[in-house]
């Protein structure tokens, strides 16, 4: 192309030419790179209060407004979604076509085409790489070389032209396309992102236990219907030993279309649900006191069967063949002792619930209890044990649903990166060439080498070789970078 | 015998190791060379069996399952870990290219490091991981990252030795550029190594040290007073340093380091750091993100960062390799490239904030 190029300099050869430059490459790079620091520091999608508080740092109170509104005018506050940010990916993206559809033909020819012989005369020059001669008998030689290169991992091909022989192998000339393939993948991640933004949603939804819900709320405030329902069937969090640190949150999820039942599944943090290509995500969770919530309790009277009771907040329920009845009149989340020896609320999370029992006989109160969930010794009454399993209803789990018809794309990009630069940067393409010239009885060869990475392992590969054929090192490898 | 024996050897060992450089570089006798190797060598085994036993440990602590008890979740792990990775990039360096120059250099930072980490507080503390990093992902994320930051740190030394070499006059952009540069790195370290002996932090977690303790014993005191002497130290440093620069010249060239060499080190480094980055920084990161929070990309500052990251080295090795650019401004652009990923590091949990600030109690 580069005659025709050249002589009718159009108006398209020009944009071609501009779009597969390097030099608009590294532009592109750093106009990225120095925009996306804004968006770093400028809080994204949030109120005018944030920001005005940001540049109050700065400016007075009213010249903090004027600049909001000059960085508002011109996207900074949602500046990755602006006109102008998505201008530079999208030049982005067409520097990187135009650069691989440029490049292309060059590329494929090179690589349909196998090593060639190098012209003879090449051998002859003083950097000509190592020497030496072989000490074997003449038809034998080609053979010779061919089983040393195969020890050192090249697989040779002989050739022979007008009256010269010579044996030429390469490796890892696909590690070539290794760039290109790089350079596709960001295409697929883009091309998933678009995709990703177009057809599919994010959103979240809260959950206390034993609701469900058909809809999802969008970021932007949006409600859409999810198409079936979904409930959350309980909820539990657990913590670290002694501390507020979570260990593990988990809800379980049931799917309901139809008025029926389809799926039913535990999921946790990385651990999420897909139905229907809608995922959700256990995002966060919430304690939410409200009078709906029911204590499960495992009541075993004395000498009597185990049995399961479920009770609102101040309902009164019967301890069966004591005659007593029982109620719960208080509650706390998390309870612990304090220094002064007593009962403190700590935190907001259902970290260590206690019900506090009040017994009574007939009217009157015979007794109150702390029943502490995580510390069976409380559970112990007067009137037999009493396990406070759980308080039900009274945790929301908060899940982030997603549906994404360009995730997949966005995954084969992933792949075809992380092959392309494996490729790029740690494969070599070494290609080795062998003259055998028939010299009074023996053979002298002549190697000349070339590697576009790490000729230093290929260099010493060839020492082996050249040990292996002559029984000396002979001269240093000079050979050219490519 | 426990991982902190076996950091304590390293740590003494990498000391003996530097004196054997030092004494090789006055000498220039070969068998004071090897035993500086070997010495270096030795440290390096037995931080590794140390960081072997600190997984074991975790594991049994932290009763996750050997996969996800990386030990990279607070900042002793992570800064001895870092050690770790200059050390396995110098011996490489130095086996590659047949040279010992550069040991004087990397073995004191390597051995003070490791003592001040030790002096700093409570090394055995093991925090349980929150349910967002209870993941296989970490560990391939998280070491691979900490590897292309190790990476990118000795292409920024590399580079700096660089521009040393290449200015000659104290007038000079470049000389100026890496005065500066080299004299805010010195404080920085200075400054983070203040607040390890004063405030005993490094059994935190480096999210909870980056936001609650960096620089508090120096520029972000309560004192005001103390935030002046800072900062007029660090003018004085970098005075210090652009008056005195030249030495570092001279003593550069007196260990037979050449410009050329230094180039083409700190092109590999970053050949090397730019991938491992790509794969395990950005790739297995989005992955992550998008099995725990349903976004494999979200613009939040720890990962827009890291983009930028990425766009700097690929700035450099598109104009090195594509349009030829040599010199003292390709140098620039690694040192640049350095500066973001500390930035990254360090900057963004201070100034930012976003989904990456776990441990932000």
């Amino acid at each position: 192309m580069e005659d025709e190029g050249k002589k009718q300099n159009g108006i398209v050869d020009r944009v071609w030419d501009f779009f597969a430059s390097v030099k608009l490459a590294v532009i592109i790079f750093a106009l990225i790179s120095i925009t996306s620091i804004a968006g770093t520091i400028i809080e994204q999608q949030a109120g005018p209060e944030k920001n005005i508080m940001l540049l109050n740092k700065i400016f007075s109170i009213s010249d903090a407004h004027t600049v909001y509104k000059g960085m508002a005018a011109i996207g900074l506050t949602d500046m990755y979604n602006t006109w102008w940010f998505i201008a530079l990916l999208l030049i982005f993206a067409m520097n990187i076509v135009v650069c691989s559809l440029d490049r292309m033909p060059g590329i494929l020819r090179s690589m349909r085409e196998p090593i060639k012989p190098l012209p003879p005369e090449r051998f002859s020059s003083v950097q000509a790489g190592r020497k030496g001669l072989l000490k074997a008998a003449a038809g034998k030689s080609e053979e010779i070389v061919t089983e040393a290169l195969r020890k050192i991992g090249f697989k040779g091909r002989v050739e022979t032209a007008g009256g010269v022989t010579q044996i030429c192998t390469e490796k890892g000339r696909y590690g070539r396309l290794g760039v290109y393939v790089t350079h596709l993948s960001i295409l697929f991640i883009m091309l998933g992102a678009v995709a990703g933004m177009k057809l599919g949603y994010n959103g979240s939804l809260m959950l206390l236990e034993g609701m469900s819900s058909d809809m999802v709320k969008l970021n932007n405030g949006k409600e859409i219907p999810l198409g079936f329902e979904i409930r959350c069937d309980d909820f539990d969090v657990t913590f670290y030993p002694e501390s507020e640190r979570p260990k593990s949150y988990k809800s379980v999820l049931t799917i309901v279309e139809n008025g029926r039942e389809v799926l039913t599944k535990e999921i946790g943090v990385n651990a999420p649900l897909t139905y229907k290509s809608i995922t959700f995500y256990q995002s966060s969770y919430g304690f939410f006191a409200n009078r709906n919530a029911l204590f499960k309790f495992r009541i075993t009277p004395g000498g009597g069967a185990a049995k399961e009771s479920a009770v609102k907040f101040g309902q009164e329920f019967d301890i069966e063949g004591s005659g007593f009845k029982a109620r719960v009149v208080d509650f706390s989340p998390a309870l612990a002792i304090n220094s002064e020896g007593e009962l403190d609320t700590f935190a907001e999370a259902m970290i260590n619930p206690g019900a506090l029992l009040e017994f009574s006989e007939g009217d009157n109160v015979r007794a109150r209890q702390w029943i502490l969930r995580n510390y069976p010794e409380t559970w112990e009454t007067p009137i037999g044990s009493i396990e406070f399993r759980d308080l039900w209803g009274a945790q929301y789990t908060g899940l982030q649903a997603r549906k994404d018809p360009g995730v997949w794309l966005v995954y084969i990009g992933c792949v075809l990166m992380a092959t392309g630069m494996y490729a790029a940067f740690f494969m070599s393409h070494s290609r080795i060439w062998i003259l055998l010239q028939e010299e009074s009885g023996a053979t002298r060869i002549s190697i000349i080498s070339a590697s576009n990475k790490n000729r230093a392992a290929v260099g010493r590969k060839l020492d082996r070789l050249m040990e292996d054929l002559t029984g000396s090192k002979a001269l240093p490898d000079q050979g050219g970078q490519s | 015998m426990n991982s902190s024996f076996f950091f304590g050897i390293s740590t003494i060992v990498y000391l003996l190791a530097m004196i054997a450089y030092i004494a090789y570089l006055v000498f220039r006798k070969n068998p004071v060379g090897i035993a500086a190797t070997c010495a270096t060598v030795a440290g390096f085994v037995s931080q590794t069996i140390a960081f072997c036993l600190r997984w074991k440990e975790f594991a049994d602590i932290g009763q996750m399952g050997l996969l996800r008890a990386v030990p990279l979740t607070n900042l002793y792990e992570s800064l001895v870990f870092f050690v770790w990775c200059i050390i396995l990039g110098y011996l490489i360096i130095e086996w590659k290219y047949k040279t010992r120059s550069f040991g004087a250099f990397v073995t004191p930072v390597a051995g003070v490091m490791l003592a001040f980490i030790s002096i700093g507080g409570v090394s055995a503390e093991i925090q349980p991981l929150v349910p967002a990093l209870q993941s296989n992902w970490l560990l391939a994320h998280v070491t691979l990252s900490f590897l292309s930051y190790a990476a990118f740190a000795i292409s920024f030394a590399t580079a700096i030795m660089y521009l040393i070499l290449g200015a000659e006059k104290r007038g000079q952009l470049a000389y100026i550029f890496w005065t500066a540069t080299l004299a805010l790195f010195l404080t920085a370290l200075i400054a983070m190594g203040l607040d390890f002996l004063t405030l005993k932090v490094s059994a935190r977690s480096s999210q909870t040290f980056i936001q609650n303790y960096l620089f508090k014993a120096t520029f972000r005191n309560e004192s005001g007073a103390v935030m002046i002497v800072s900062v007029l130290f660090l003018f004085a440093v970098m005075f210090l340093v652009w008056r005195f620069g030249y030495m570092l010249r001279t003593l550069i060239q007196s260990f037979s380091i050449t410009a050329d060499m230094l180039d083409d080190l700190t092109y590999r480094l970053i050949a090397i750091g730019f991938p491992v980055f790509t794969i395990g920084g950005l790739i297995f990161g989005a992955i992550w993100a998008d099995q725990a929070w349903g976004r494999y990309w979200s613009w939040d500052p720890k990962e827009t960062w890291s983009l930028i990251i990425w766009f700097v080295y690929a700035f450099y090795l598109h104009a090195r390799q594509m349009l030829g650019w040599r010199g003292n401004r390709i140098a620039f652009i690694a040192v640049v490239g350095f500066a973001v990923t500390m930035f990254t590091y360090l900057g963004v949990n201070l100034l930012l904030s976003g989904l990456h600030s776990y441990g932000a109690q």
